[in-house]
């Protein structure tokens, strides 16, 4: 391949003899194989991507000897009750079948993992927290306010009234690869605050009906 | 017309460069090749956007999609603290030579009893070892066999500890170390498959132990836009 072998013919049409030259090369051909053998061997094993992580703060547990503290009203926020490979929610406070709050019994509207689903959801829910991030972000790229400042009008914007609150509930058939899809999805929506928690009964029966 | 000369010789082509090119890469590609170590059970990581990179100081359990626990801490001496501990208080006893086979094996997955067994066997023969990984149990049942619990209590005491010279160390040095990146950090590896019940009762062991600031080992996917 990288040489084509000369002489054999060379001496034949002078007359005068001469010593032999041979070529000092080399045929690189088996090494030149080795090497590429051995450059498609790492370059496929190789893993460039170091796997990384996702921080979840989860809710305290509350001393089982500690008076029970009133729960406070949550306003503006989502619960998410996962299955497999689906996804329900409902907003604000839960009503179930026999005590139903001012609209009646609470009922599960269903979504998808998808970018028109859960996404556009979140998106349009909070709203306040991402428009405040495109403000502050375009004041960070005209460097009109510091990186500092930035995160702290985004963290503020976070913990703000307006902010969507969620709560992630899931059913005995829910995969960790759902659960961390939500979170994610939670995470591109720049929710503040996330609380995985536990299902409640009437909760699980509505998502049995909700299956069916 | 001029006839058209053929030049002779011979047609080949100067390789070095291509072959100098191929011998870099090689070097690099093997310089940088990092090789896993054999984990107990493979783990098929879900996806995420966080770009967090793994910390230095860490426990870290692995639940495989059977709902199997695994065991494993990044600080070889925190391990061998750590060990001494379990020991005493499972009234098992440790040669020297394990304690220190301990301290830098990867995860691993079975009780007490079976620990210095499976601490003896060859690391190719402990990925066919049958565990029903390590015993755990959460609050609401009555909590006799617990053992997942004291692995993390005392891991966690033994890691802050090591933390702790690994940061006055530091601060000796001249260097300005933050007190956070000592403190040990707990990852939950978790494989796509396995039922979130079983990865939130393991998270309800670390809820009792009043550590509730966890991370989930995931790949990073691109953020949308």
């Amino acid at each position: 391949m990288s040489e084509i072998a000369e002489g054999g013919g060379n001496d034949q049409h002078k007359g005068k003899k001469r010593a032999k030259k041979s070529s000092t090369r080399v045929d690189m051909t088996p090494m030149v194989d080795l090497a590429f053998l051995l450059l498609t061997f790492f370059v496929l094993t190789a893993t460039f991507s170091k796997p990384k992580v996702m921080s979840l703060v989860y809710p305290a547990k509350l001393d089982p000897n500690a008076p029970p503290v009133e729960q406070p009203k949550i306003n503006n926020a989502i619960t998410f009750l996962l299955s497999e490979d689906k996804i329900y929610y409902y907003t604000g406070q839960f009503y179930p079948e026999n005590s139903p709050g001012p609209k009646g019994p609470t009922k599960l509207e269903e979504t998808d993992f998808g970018t028109k689903g859960v996404r556009k959801l979140l998106a349009t829910k909070n709203e306040y927290v991402l428009s405040e991030k495109k403000i502050y972000g375009e004041k960070l790229d005209k460097e009109q306010i510091a990186d500092s400042t930035y995160l702290r009008h985004i963290s503020e914007a976070k913990k703000n009234k307006k902010a969507l609150k969620v709560l992630i509930k899931t059913d005995d058939k829910a995969t960790c690869k759902n659960f961390i899809d939500l979170v994610d999805e939670l995470k591109i929506a720049e929710i503040g605050v996330i609380a995985p928690v536990e299902l409640m009964p009437s909760e699980f029966s509505l998502i049995k009906s909700k299956i069916k | 017309m001029p006839k058209i000369k053929i030049p002779k010789g011979s047609p080949s082509i100067d390789m070095t460069p291509m072959v100098d090119l191929a011998f870099l890469l090689v070097t690099f590609f093997m310089l940088s090749a990092s090789f896993r170590s054999s984990e107990p059970v493979d783990v098929d990581i879900p996806t995420s956007i966080s770009d967090k990179i793994i910390p230095e100081n860490v426990l870290l359990i692995t639940i495989d999609p059977g709902g199997r626990v695994f065991f494993n801490m990044s600080d070889p001496e925190a391990r061998r603290e750590l060990l001494t501990n379990m020991a005493g208080k499972y009234q098992i006893g440790f040669n020297e030579e394990q304690i220190k086979r301990f301290s830098f094996m990867s995860s691993f997955g079975c009780t007490m009893k079976e620990l210095p067994g499976y601490i003896d066997m060859e690391p190719n023969a402990r990925k066919q070892f049958n565990t029903p990984g390590i015993p755990y149990a959460d609050s609401t049942a009555n909590a006799g066999d617990n053992q997942l619990k004291d692995w993390i209590n005392y891991g966690n005491r033994a890691a802050l500890n090591s933390g702790k010279t690994a940061f006055v160390e530091a601060k000796n040095q001249g260097k300005n170390p933050d007190a956070n990146d000592y403190k040990p950090k707990f990852i939950l590896r978790v494989d796509s498959k396995t039922l979130y019940v079983h990865a939130a009762k393991v998270i309800d062991v670390f809820r009792d132990l009043k550590l509730n600031n966890l991370n989930f080992v995931t790949s990073m996917e691109l953020a949308p836009i």
